[in-house]
């Protein structure tokens, strides 16, 4: 490099484009190479940086200038914004009808509490000097130091509880695993990430990939394992690239392989790819998937913890799960279990989708009611009309009304009311939708997506759509709907999982809640109740 | 996409042997099976069994168990539109079915110029910025019908915005 291009590239204005997938959706690409083409016909030089998304995803794609001040941000910017930015100078963080000031003052983000989210969206997600400058691998490095049973007791005591939707409590598993005795054990991390509204998984995976990395290889030194396996759905190509890439580097740093950050433990990790299955979402059918079979459920016992993949003892946690380790073994236990309500410790990145004005990731500390996640941070329906109904926990989860959204995001709070935390996704719904055909549509999503183990959940949802369609159609009203109550209880008592043991959650919720869209005999029938 | 390549007991071998001493290899066996060839020839159930050392039904049953796997060769590109509560919250069903009009195919089906094979899925991970399509390996977020109509006419194009 010749010196006068050395200083051009030191005198360069920082511009940070998202690489995330759902700034791309939204042409992050174009705006990228939009801003590179006008700098150079301009004279004018810029290091552009392709970071993770700051999860401000109406706002993408978010345009960052690096200032002294702070990064300042605009959004959401198009190819065709890009020439008017330049002249209204937002490379001095000038003002523009798209600029939104100092990023971190954005109410949106200056509310959360971020730990897990906490360098998504601002590194450089492929950078592992990067990551170390934020505060990366401080986690690891503590937990080389440990023995293993410490760091499964102070994972124990920060509370985490799995992410993926069951939250049970981590450190316990862990413990499970490490006094299971064996030779081989196995980290095998749940991307598959299926429920409709959530994205959290996804956007760490290529925001900040190698928080992942560390958080598998602290389980594998708690649990004395030395092969990990991260199982993610195929429908996220850039997941995928991102975490090769991520392991790639972080092998050649020496923070995984053989004798990890000059440790005389090892850890191997491999990145696999789903298949289109949503039941491979169920830890034990993801197992199967990962052995290379048909992504049939386990009967449990035996727990994966004690034979899990190939039957050695497996630590199966969720990305998020994984992703809040490093802060618990960086700031310890009691820093992490300050946040949050009862028994639900730490936070939760929760994500707001569908017909929602802001769209995003809002992590925040379990407590925050339903409410102000809609209304604070959401700013209500993307449509303008009024929110109807809410699905929290994804596609098993209950659908509520808005006369329970003054309930705490808190596992138990959410149980009291028949509903789920699940995975932290938040689908919201104005009042055009019509919740019979959602209710069909649990239904028929049951009957796609079953591994075709237990009747109830084969040929019982099948039934199920139906039903509910003679219902819908106003045939023998009363009749069916005594049938849909059956079909419900038959799924719940008689599935072998959770998919077919919860599809009468959103099924009932919808014909609790919203009757009216049931017909006049479901009124009636709900009202005698 | 790139083009499909046909069926090669060859290149098929080739494709296997990478993935031969790894644990569980079927899965990513059959990926890189797909996409070499765009879909699982029938040819490679046989190779992949022997490979494997398991017998053809059970390499059979694995293959169709997953969506994700074709028996026959897609179009030039894949357009995969999410049907997922998200999305339906934004108008899902009526941007399927302007795809299905459009396009003149049902789900599953290939256009008449092999340009595009038109599949459905259960979220892609886009769901703050619903309705969202997934063609080839690129994702798209707020599609309205319009947005749609331009896109697969960059696509058939073969100039991807
Ligand atoms: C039908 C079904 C789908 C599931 N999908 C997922 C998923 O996509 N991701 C996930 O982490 N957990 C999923 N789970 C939960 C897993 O079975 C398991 O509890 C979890 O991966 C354990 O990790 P955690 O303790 O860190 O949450 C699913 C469960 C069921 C029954
Ligand atoms: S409930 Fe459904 S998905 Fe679960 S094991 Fe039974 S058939 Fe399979
Ligand atoms: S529901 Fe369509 S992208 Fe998630």
């Amino acid at each position: 490099m010749s010196a006068q291009s050395e200083r051009a590239l030191r005198d360069a204005v920082t511009v940070y484009v998202p690489r995330d997938a759902a700034a791309l959706s939204m042409g992050a690409d174009a705006v990228a190479r939009e801003i590179a083409g006008e700098a150079d016909r301009r004279g004018l030089s810029v290091k552009i940086v392709r970071n993770g998304s700051r999860g401000l995803l109406w706002l993408e794609t978010l345009v960052e200038v690096a200032l002294p001040e702070g990064r300042v941000a605009y959004g959401p910017v198009t190819k065709g914004d890009v020439v008017g930015l330049f002249d209204a100078g937002f490379l001095e963080g000038k003002d523009h009808a798209l600029a939104h000031g100092l990023t971190e003052e954005i109410p949106y983000l200056k509310g959360q509490e971020r730990l897990t989210f906490q360098n998504c969206g601002i590194i450089d997600p492929l950078s592992v000097a990067d990551y170390q400058s934020h505060g990366g691998f401080v986690g690891l490095e503590r937990a080389l130091s440990m023995a293993p049973a410490d760091i499964c007791a102070e994972v124990t005591d920060s509370g985490l509880r799995g992410r993926g939707g069951a939250g049970f409590p981590t450190g316990i598993k862990w413990k499970t695993v490490l006094d299971a005795q064996g030779p081989l054990k196995f980290i095998c991390c749940n991307a598959d990430e299926g429920d409709s509204g959530t994205f959290a998984d996804r956007m760490i995976m290529e925001g900040d990939p190698f928080r992942l990395i560390e958080g598998m290889t602290i389980a594998a030194l708690a649990v004395e394992a030395t092969e990990g396996y991260v199982y993610i759905r195929s429908e996220y190509p850039h997941a995928v690239a991102t975490m090769r890439e991520a392991v790639r580097l972080a092998e050649a740093e020496g923070w995984l392989g053989k004798g990890i950050h000059g440790s005389k433990r090892d850890f191997h990790l491999e990145i696999r790819m789903g298949a289109g299955a949503y039941i491979c979402g169920e830890e034990t059918s993801m197992l199967e998937s990962l052995e290379g079979r048909r992504g049939q459920v386990r009967a449990k016992p035996p727990l994966p913890a004690l034979e899990g993949f190939f039957g050695k003892p497996t630590v199966v946690n969720n990305v998020l799960s994984l992703c809040s380790v490093p802060v618990v073994l960086s700031k310890g236990a009691a820093y992490y279990r300050d946040f949050g309500v009862g028994r639900s410790r730490g936070t939760q990145p929760f994500q707001l989708a569908g017909n929602i004005r802001h769209g995003g990731i809002v992590e925040k500390a379990f407590g925050i009611t339903l409410h102000d996640l809609l209304y604070d941070f959401g700013g209500g329906t993307a449509s303008g009309r009024p929110v109807r109904a809410v699905q929290s926990g994804g596609p098993l989860g209950a659908y509520l009304p808005a006369s329970l959204f003054d309930t705490p995001k808190d596992y138990e709070a959410f149980a009291a009311r028949e509903a789920m935390v699940g995975h932290g996704g938040i689908v919201v719904f104005d009042d055009t939708v019509d919740m019979a055909a959602q209710a069909r549509f649990a239904m028929e999503f049951c009957a796609a997506e079953s591994c075709g183990k237990c009747t109830p959940c084969r040929v019982g949802s099948q039934r199920g759509v139906e039903v509910i369609d003679r219902i819908r159609a106003g045939i023998e009203p009363a009749a069916n709907l005594a049938l849909l109550e059956d079909l419900c209880t038959v799924l719940a008592d008689g599935s072998l999982c959770a998919m077919g043991g919860l599809t009468p959650m959103p099924v009932r919720s919808a014909l609790k809640h919203f009757p009216e869209d049931f017909g006049p005999s479901a009124i009636t029938t709900e009202a005698a109740e | 996409m790139a083009d499909r390549a046909p069926w090669s007991e060859d290149r098929a071998r080739s494709i296997l042997s990478e993935f031969q001493d790894i644990r569980g290899a079927l899965l990513p066996m059959l990926h890189g099976l797909q996409e070499e060839f765009g879909c699982i020839d029938d040819p490679a159930i046989p190779l992949l069994a022997d490979a494997l050392n398991l017998s053809q039904a059970e390499v059979h049953g694995v293959v169709s168990f997953y969506e994700d796997f074709r028996k026959t060769r897609p179009g030039r590109h894949v357009l995969k539109v999410c049907r997922a509560e998200a999305c339906q919250s934004m108008g899902a069903e009526a941007l399927l079915a302007h795809a299905k009009s459009h396009l003149s195919v049902d789900r599953g089906e290939t256009t008449a110029d092999g340009a595009f094979t038109l599949e459905t899925v259960f979220c892609l991970g886009n769901c703050a910025l619903s309705p969202a399509v997934l063609i080839d390996e690129d994702l798209f977020g707020r599609v309205s019908p319009d947005r749609l109509d331009a896109l697969l006419a960059d696509y058939r194009e073969g100039v991807p915005a």
